[in-house]
């Protein structure tokens, strides 16, 4: 049994790994696509913007924020999703408040819609929930989940504490303030503060902050336990964590350090998929011959070869730190882009 | 109709900032050193400038290139503690302060990052080269400027908005060059891309790059026996041609821009000799 096979049979929860481009999301789908095919419930989660899932899957007109349920083969399911942030959030906070006055005030404010979009690891954070949400699905068994293509994607691990961490800092517990009594000492120290920051980004937008802050206080307790159910779930032993990269230096490089972050965590890496890698025909037979067409012929194989060779031993360092071998998918003629394509990469991880 | 045609060593100095930018994986970094190269091959002045932290770009492009390594956040950092929040922020721990103002106007931290820039523009240097920032955010911080704007009314970070959205959109003194491979996804990335920067942004937009195009014609793989490995070798590599001839072609129907095309090279790991090969190949593309 491959490292990949115990996998989707085994894991409640696969989280894919890597740098951009190199084909990540797709390999996601085609783990995805042989659990459903051997009996599991499977659901794809791609936070990629790009919709390359939905082309990957030849959804038409692509991905929405709710799983879709796709047309394949065998006794399981496969579905899919592409990750909204800003509804989950939205859903998240509507989920936790206390009436939908609180709700609607928070929904509203500018700061809110901020943090939502564009506070950082925020994207990572409402994946870690989707996670979980969909974890908790009674439809699904299988979780299979793609993280942002950036070298912080690993902040996914602690990322349920994004918003936690941030609403528990001195600086946002000050801007509570006003509505609290008691608390002297901080806000004088507090009011050079808040005036300073007003005169960087505005009175406005300022006071927009203030207003959330006020908002969502009495929310804290329903998030921190949310995000400690998250972080229990990313730490649980049938979650996995499979590493992604294609056979050129940086990308080893990017994946070596996600598998030392995991390490570090107390988290291993379950299985190394590298893709785009260069066919191998082996060394030419024979002499060079010495006819232009032909010589052409046996460059070609040689240099394809010297190629192929060279990057198995860029991929060493991986497998030796992890202590994992690599399932390798050759370069292909063309992109994946509808399911026959995607069963093809299906066929090549699990040959 | 064939790409237009560009002669890869003038457009660089069409203008004076040249911002680089691609989606994770199409060698934006590769790209920026093959430039920088090149451009300081002609006798300019260069000045690359680094915004994630982590490439080895100094060690590709040789000493004669300048180098300014930047990052968003240490620049925002720095911009508060000038701009009187330095003795308060340090009390109240700063990374506090800094994510509430980050988030409170985003996209601040790229508008300091590119006022850093557009200080250097009047320095010494022909040429700014910036290897922009990875992944999807290209579009974000192209577009922070215009979008800052929008949110606020005055103050300092509004000032400074106002006048890096004026460099951007100067089409003598800025450009952003696209890479993408020859391949069906990062084709479509680009042209969307594209779309975006120039609908909403404004922004010049310099010739696109193709990186690792697989030159050459088909090989005559009818020469070599059936089912040898010398003929599967061959119609491997002639799929391959076929695909990047087919994907270039579709960029130029959908994208009226000049391609400068940068060749494959048979290696896994680029070195300083790569890049300066690269920027060779440029010179002698016209």
């Amino acid at each position: 049994m491959t490292d990949l096979d115990a996998l989707i049979s085994t894991a409640d929860v696969v989280v894919c790994c890597g740098s951009g481009g190199v084909g990540k999301t797709t390999a996601a789908a085609a783990l995805g696509l042989q659990a459903a095919g051997n009996g599991r419930h499977c659901v794809v989660v791609t936070i990629d913007p790009a919709k390359r899932l939905a082309d990957a899957l030849g959804v038409p007109g692509g991905l929405t924020n709710d799983p879709v349920r796709l047309p394949i083969e065998g006794s399981g399911e496969l579905w899919a999703l592409m990750l909204d942030t800003a509804t989950t959030f939205d859903g998240l906070v509507v989920a936790n408040a206390k009436d939908s006055d609180q709700a609607t005030r928070i929904l509203t404010n500018g700061f809110y819609r901020n943090i939502a979009s564009s506070l950082g690891g925020t994207q990572e954070y409402m994946a870690a929930e989707r996670l979980l949400a969909l974890h908790l699905d009674n439809r699904f068994d299988l979780v299979i989940v793609d993280t942002p293509p950036t070298r912080n994607a690993l902040d996914f691990l602690d990322a349920p504490r994004t918003l936690t961490r941030f609403i528990d800092h001195p600086v946002f517990k000050m801007m509570m303030l006003p509505t609290r009594r008691g608390l002297r000492v901080l806000s004088i120290a507090a009011q050079p503060l808040l005036r300073s920051i007003g005169k960087v980004i505005g009175s406005e937008v300022l006071a927009d902050a203030v207003a959330f802050f006020q908002a969502f206080d009495g929310m804290q307790t329903g998030f921190r336990n949310r995000a400690d159910e998250v972080i229990e779930l990313l730490h649980g032993e049938r979650t996995r964590f499979v590493l992604v990269a294609s056979p050129r230096v940086d990308t080893i490089d990017e994946a070596r350090f996600f598998a030392g972050r995991l390490v570090e965590k107390n988290l291993g890496v379950s299985a190394i998929i590298v893709n785009r890698a260069t066919p191998d025909f082996g060394a030419p037979e024979g002499q060079r011959p010495s006819s232009a067409a032909k010589v052409a012929l046996y460059d070609n194989q040689a240099e394809l070869h010297d190629l192929a060779v060279a990057e198995r031993e860029h991929v060493d360092p991986l497998v030796k730190d992890t202590d994992r071998q690599p399932t390798w998918v050759p370069l292909l003629a063309g992109d994946v882009h509808d399911l026959d394509g995607l069963d093809l990469i299906r066929s090549l991880l699990f040959r | 109709m064939p790409p237009k045609s560009v002669n890869p060593l003038q457009f660089l100095t069409d203008a004076h900032v040249a911002i680089v930018a691609g989606k994770g994986g199409v060698g934006k970094t590769t790209v920026t050193a093959v430039l920088a190269r090149a451009a300081a091959d002609q006798g300019l002045r260069v000045l690359v400038v680094e915004l994630d932290g982590k490439s080895a770009l100094a060690s590709l492009v040789g000493a004669d290139v300048g180098f300014l390594a930047l990052t968003p956040s240490a620049a925002l950092a720095e911009y508060l503690e000038t701009h009187g929040l330095g003795r308060v922020a340090r009390r109240l721990a700063t990374t506090g302060v800094i994510e509430v103002v980050a988030t409170a106007a985003p996209g601040i931290d790229d508008i300091v990052v590119l006022g850093k820039i557009k200080l250097e523009q009047s320095g010494d240097y022909d040429l700014i080269i910036v290897d922009g920032p990875a992944a999807g955010h290209a579009i974000t911080f192209l577009m922070a400027p215009a979008n800052l704007l929008k949110l606020m009314r005055g103050g300092p970070i509004h000032t400074q908005a106002a006048e890096v959205a004026g460099l951007l959109t100067d089409p003598a003194r800025s450009q952003v060059i696209l890479v993408t491979l020859p391949e069906t996804t990062p084709v479509n990335e680009v042209v969307e891309t594209a779309q975006a920067l120039t609908d909403g942004g404004r922004l010049r937009l310099g010739p696109i790059v193709v990186n690792a195009y697989d030159e050459g014609g088909d090989l005559p793989a009818d020469l070599a026996p059936a089912g040898s490995t010398l003929r599967a070798a061959a119609e491997f590599r002639n799929g391959r041609r076929e695909l990047h001839r087919r994907e270039t072609q579709r960029l130029a129907d959908e994208l009226e821009l000049a391609q400068v095309r940068l060749p494959l090279l048979a290696t896994p790991a680029l070195d300083k000799e790569s890049i300066a090969e690269l920027a060779k190949s440029l010179g002698m593309q016209r």
